[in-house]
């Protein structure tokens, strides 16, 4: 399907008492089934908002989000978010923490001996399955972050919000955690969308990066595509042409054309303007 | 030499921990009962001598000694009053009989124990009705902001102002040939309860409304039924601040039913404090003081009961006693 996930002039200003502020404007995308897209832009741009606005935590301003043919209005699990603060209750073992979220999904469809087996091959998916009467003290940031993406992989999402998942994470940890969403995309064919900052992270596990403008009023700069053969090794892509390429089509991005420049006084005099987009 | 040092490393934890666990608690009790002896020696009243601790742990074994004589005259009057009700009945099998409770002076044990019930009823009272409203008021801003005025209004509302509108409406209210419980009893509950709201309807708020917004966010995507989020999500996370509304409301509810015993002349430790002061014998101090004692002692063992209960029913298990 060409048009799996469909932004359409998507806005969101939020009132203050200086009148509208404008975030988000006019941010148009069009995301195939099964295409993993990393937004990038730096802190402020509004990145998150689009997120949310598809998740439906949000409602945009003007325009909105359709997927297949449906307009979004509402949170619900055909959308799962994969939180960067892991958003595990603290309360529910690592099991338990699926369940919740499997269960209410699949309460009429799968048999308690379904469901049984469905959680732990998400757990298993993620290689979790050591942990799963572990309470979430108990266990490391990153394997946090593992259950996080078991519970969302678990609703079965048709497509999987990711926000800053390894934000939080140490180096070493992120690239493992990489490593398994790359290979999660790669088995399960999912269409994702995951907000990061990391320039290296975006190009390794995006099919297309979506480069945001500075904001206020941010939308869309620019869209480069990565035609990496998959699967990818992050050593081998160290000296590879075209990664080193893309890489450096977003650092000029980032820190030559959209460098953080100090906010005008007046913000409301900026009016929307949808330079360079792709 | 080397194999000795994974031996010796843990004796010197386990003696650290000795010291801190016990010792310097022992130290510092040491020292207050030095204090006390010392100071007490040098404080003169009309009763005499403000009593030292010596005198205290005098008194201790006089009330307790007291209690069993009680105890005592109680069984030989239940004694004798079923000995003539026996012969009656064997001069007469028609006769009718009669049941008079025992009417001595409760004893010290007595009075805790009445203490311990009234303030047990008044803060489960109060609990039963806080806890719901707070949830209601954390989960809905229209009814918090309806209500939070009112709350602000009584909280810092003295409990002993309420306690003379209370004895009137009991008085007023509640009237029964044969009733369940005594009117003292039920004015100084309610007073306690009255007390014991407000910590607990402001925490259980503070607590629903500080749900982590991700958590919330989780529960808005998995598209959990209201009930399911309320039990599995907000009940679970506001656990901690329900319980230091509940523990603080304990304590006040304690401190509240002691001043209204006094001034209401209900049984209990408060009663036992009044009744001497107005005896001034020259132990009468000596008494008040096991008194004051007992009153700290039983107030740390409701707040350490309150911190187990917290510790079995959270799963955050670094509540302390602070």
């Amino acid at each position: 399907m060409e048009r799996y996930l469909d932004l359409s002039q998507i806005g969101k200003s939020y009132p203050t008492p200086n009148g509208d502020f404008e975030a988000l404007c006019n941010v148009n995308l069009i995301i195939k089934k099964g295409e993993f897209i990393s937004l990038i832009g730096h802190s402020g741009c509004g990145k998150s908002t689009i997120l949310d606005i598809v998740a439906g935590l949000q409602q945009p301003t003007t325009g909105g989000a359709i997927l297949e043919g449906k307009e979004i209005l509402d949170p619900g699990p055909d959308r799962a978010v994969v939180f960067q603060s892991h958003a595990l209750m603290p309360w529910l073992t690592v099991y338990q923490n699926v369940e919740l979220a499997a269960k209410n999904v699949f309460a009429h469809s799968k048999t308690k001996t379904e469901l049984q087996e469905w959680i732990l091959h998400n757990l298993s998916l993620v290689n979790m399955s050591h942990a799963v009467d572990k309470m979430p003290s108990e266990i490391s940031g990153g394997m946090k972050q593992r259950v996080g993406i078991a519970r969302a992989l678990s609703m079965e999402p048709k497509v999987l919000l990711m926000d800053e998942p390894f934000g939080a994470l140490d180096a070493l940890t992120k690239a493992q955690l990489q490593d398994v969403t790359m290979k999660l995309h790669q088995q399960l064919g999912n269409t994702v969308i995951m907000v990061t900052h990391d320039v290296d992270e975006a190009v390794l596990l995006a099919d297309r990066i979506v480069m945001m403008s500075n904001g206020p009023s941010a939308t869309i700069g620019q869209i480069v595509e990565v035609s990496l053969p998959r699967p990818r090794n992050r050593l081998a892509l160290a000296e590879d042409a075209s990664y080193n390429h893309c890489r450096r089509l977003i650092l000029d991005f980032l820190y030559a054309s959209h460098a953080t420049q100090e906010l005008p006084a007046e913000a409301d005099d900026i009016s929307c303007q949808n330079d360079e987009a792709a | 030499m080397i194999k000795a040092i994974p031996n010796f490393v843990p004796d010197i934890n386990r003696i650290t921990n000795l010291l801190v666990e016990a010792v310097y608690p022992a130290i510092g009790l040491t020292m207050f009962l030095l204090v006390w002896h010392v100071a007490a020696q040098n404080i003169n009243t009309s009763l005499g001598e403000f009593p030292g601790p010596v005198h205290v742990a005098n008194q201790v074994s006089a009330l307790y000694q007291e209690h069993q004589d009680q105890r005592a005259k109680q069984a030989s009057f239940y004694q004798r009053q079923d000995e003539r009700n026996a012969k009656k009945l064997a001069k007469n099998p028609e006769a009718e009989m009669k049941f008079r409770v025992y009417t001595g002076k409760p004893s010290f044990l007595d009075q805790i124990y009445t203490s311990l019930i009234t303030v047990a009823t008044g803060f489960l009272i109060a609990s039963l009705i806080a806890v719901p409203l707070g949830v209601l008021c954390g989960l809905n801003d229209s009814v918090y902001r309806s209500l939070n005025p009112i709350f602000q209004l009584f909280k810092p509302v003295s409990p002993l102002a309420w306690l003379p509108l209370v004895t009137m409406v009991v008085s007023a209210l509640y009237i029964s040939a044969d009733p369940m419980f005594e009117k003292s009893f039920l004015t100084s509950a309610i007073t306690v309860a009255l007390c014991c709201l407000w910590p607990t309807v402001l925490n259980t708020i503070v607590g629903v409304t500080g749900v982590n917004r991700d958590l919330i966010n989780v529960s808005r995507v998995i598209k959990l039924r209201t009930f399911t989020h309320l039990t599995r999500i907000i009940l679970p996370a506001s656990v901690p601040m329900v319980f230091a509304g509940l523990r603080l409301s304990l304590a006040t509810g304690w401190m509240v039913l002691i001043a209204a015993e006094m001034l209401a002349q209900n049984p209990g430790l408060g009663k036992f404090v009044w009744d001497e002061f107005q005896n001034g014998s020259s132990d009468s101090l000596s008494r008040i003081m096991v008194a004051v004692l007992t009153i700290g002692a039983i107030g740390f063992c409701l707040d350490f009961l309150m911190l187990t209960l917290q510790r079995w029913a959270s799963w955050d298990k670094t509540a302390t006693i602070r």
